[in-house]
């Protein structure tokens, strides 16, 4: 996704002489040639993220269209005061990118797993969040916010995601992409847990239980449509995200489920406990243990098509989190 | 250069002398029909606005969206009562505006809000923004080439920002000349004395150790103010800092040098007393 991203802007900084990439000295080896082609277009903040965006802020009320980039928490938490009242307050164009959402920076730590990121960000006004699903759709996505649409944060996973999607699809802002088709049960994926999601549901089309996949890229503004719409039909609705349960996907697809006409929606999400990992690890033995990995994926989705539900223990009070607790089957 | 659409500035001491007395009027009228205070802080920053906006600024109400036009930036977002009333002044906007500052409904909120309101560059009011947003504008204009300066008011207490220091760290490295800060040194912050709070001396040192061209002058005194503010760049290939020494509360007796009158609101007595003394100004 990070090589889609910096392709997608580099060429886009060729055609616009607005398009202005300002980093927080990170991107070692990602962002060289584009500094070298377009120095004017390019400037290293240092390491001061408050300044950075609100400079990017400041650049942009001058008529740029500026992308701010760095990695995990750095660009986002670090100077959330200045995306609310210089960036979004401001209305202005700028794009915060963060590299390494979820836990893409593995075994680096506490402190470069970006998990609460989404929660916080879409619920600043005039944000936009969009979180790709594979470097197709961050390509894609990367081309929607460099039109100048105001506020973005762009949430991208690391370098060398494979590619989910193995033709062109229409992508655009907003819109959810139906990646598989089913009537049995929606698995709704944000950000890089999309290839997770379509291998569940590839797997378990074998035992006969059609799921349909939804990769709900764009996080704010929500296609609430298409959660009602595929909701209606298969009226079981599972989240996948690699972000806390609080507040990201699973909060903003409870929120309008909730709110909505659909009786009888089973509800699940999954994503990752309220809690700090105690657990040192790669990215995939982090998803492995936090249920994240296709298997945990299939047997979460499986329990709801039986009748079961996954419960959260933890989000208040701290508490362990149960991996896998089946409720009575509903009747 | 200047674009052609501005127009050419007045020297004129007793002109300023004037509108920053009008500035502290409309201060002590506004705060007194709002309730609110912040007075000691906007009175503190008259000349300084009355200065920019009368002679050294090249913006008027009809080049508020020109592109080249200068940018001034009340980083200290909390003395807007005086920016607003200093543009109503102005021209910005009808000086009826004022009447209703603060209240239910009214335009012009208790922080500085470019949103609706004419003449305002950028919202304020969370301390250490102004600066960053600032350097990010010059250095658009040094890519551009265009000839727009920015100048932005910093408090005192605002200097304890950690974000502030990497703005200041941020504009000598890009040789942003067209970047003037001005520090309203009032030596009064919130709750205590700027040096019984977190000392800031020696200021100007600090500034001229990070890079800027730095002035100290009298922030009350309209003539040293406007010469010295007329001759930015103090050099060239540096950000310009003026350090203001003012008097927090200037201009009504018992208003002056007291952390009181950051929260207290004019009322009453106090209230006719003050606006009898600024009247009685000339």
């Amino acid at each position: 996704m990070r090589t889609a991203f910096i392709e997608t802007l580099t060429e886009l900084a060729a055609e616009d002489p607005r398009i202005t990439l300002v980093v927080g000295d990170l991107g070692f080896g990602v962002v060289t040639d584009f500094a070298k082609r377009f120095p004017k277009q390019y400037l290293n903040a240092g390491v001061a993220e408050q300044n950075m965006t609100g400079l990017a802020a400041g650049l942009a009320m001058a008529g740029k269209i500026v992308f701010t980039y760095s990695i995990a928490n750095f660009p986002t938490l670090r100077c959330l005061e200045q995306i609310r009242n210089d960036v979004c307050y401001h209305n202005t164009n700028v794009v915060v990118v963060a590299v390494g959402g979820g836990l893409s920076y593995g075994s680096l730590g506490m402190s470069h797993h970006a998990t609460e990121d989404i929660a916080i960000l879409r619920s600043l006004p005039r944000m936009t969040v969009v979180a790709p699903g594979d470097p197709f759709e961050a390509k894609a996505a990367t081309r929607a916010a460099a039109a100048g649409i105001g506020p973005v944060y762009l949430r991208l996973g690391r370098a060398g995601e494979p590619l989910v999607h193995d033709k062109p699809v229409p992508w655009r802002l907003g819109k959810a992409l139906t990646v598989r088709r089913g009537e049995d049960v929606t698995l709704i994926s944000t950000g890089a847990m999309l290839q997770t999601a379509v291998h569940a549901a590839d797997a378990l089309a074998t035992e006969g239980i059609g799921v349909e996949v939804l990769s709900m890229h764009t996080i704010k503004p929500l296609d609430t449509e298409a959660i009602i719409e595929s909701a209606r039909r298969t009226r079981r609705i599972v989240t996948l995200e690699e972000h806390s349960i609080l507040g990201g996907l699973g909060g903003a697809v409870a929120e309008i489920l909730c709110e909505s006409e659909v009786r009888n929606v089973r509800f699940q999400r999954i994503g990752l406990p309220s809690e700090f990992g105690k657990h040192i690890g790669e990215q995939e033995y982090l998803r492995k243990i936090h249920g994240l990995d296709v298997d945990s994926v299939i047997r979460c989705v499986r329990r709801m098509w039986e009748g079961g539900l996954r419960i959260h223990k933890d989000e208040h009070d701290g508490a362990t989190f149960d991996r896998a607790m089946p409720i009575a089957k509903s009747a | 250069m200047p674009s052609s659409t501005m127009p050419p500035l007045v020297h004129n001491d007793a002109a300023c002398r004037e509108l920053a007395r009008r500035i502290r009027i409309h201060v002590i009228h506004m705060t007194h029909r709002a309730g609110s205070s912040h007075v000691g802080s906007s009175l503190s920053i008259a000349e300084l606005l009355a200065v920019l906006y009368r002679s050294v600024l090249r913006i008027t109400p009809e080049t508020i969206e020109d592109p080249d036009r200068d940018r001034l930036i009340l980083s200290k977002g909390h003395a807007c009562a005086g920016l607003y009333a200093a543009l109503a002044e102005c021209g910005f906007f009808p000086v009826e505006w004022l009447d209703d500052f603060y209240h239910d409904g009214a335009r012009l909120p208790g922080h500085a809000t470019a949103e609706g309101i004419p003449g305002i560059e950028v919202s304020s009011g969370a301390l250490g923004h102004g600066l960053g947003i600032a350097c990010g504008l010059a250095l658009a204009g040094k890519r551009d080439d265009r000839p727009f300066r920015v100048f932005t008011v910093l408090s005192d207490g605002e200097c304890d920002e950690g974000s502030i220091w990497e703005a200041v760290l941020f504009a000598p490295h890009h040789k942003l000349d067209n970047l003037v800060a001005i520090v309203d040194y009032n030596k009064i912050q919130s709750l205590d004395r700027v040096e019984d709070v977190l000392g800031l001396e020696p200021l100007a040192d600090k500034w001229r150790a990070f890079g800027w061209a730095t002035r100290e002058v009298d922030g009350h005194d309209v003539g040293q103010v406007e010469e010295t503010l007329r001759g930015v760049p103090f050099e060239p290939g540096k950000p310009s800092c003026l350090i203001a020494h003012t008097v927090k509360g200037k201009g009504v007796s018992f208003m002056e040098n007291t952390v009181l009158w950051h929260y207290r609101s004019p009322q009453g007595e106090e209230y006719q007393r003050a606006l009898d003394e600024l009247e009685a100004t000339v």
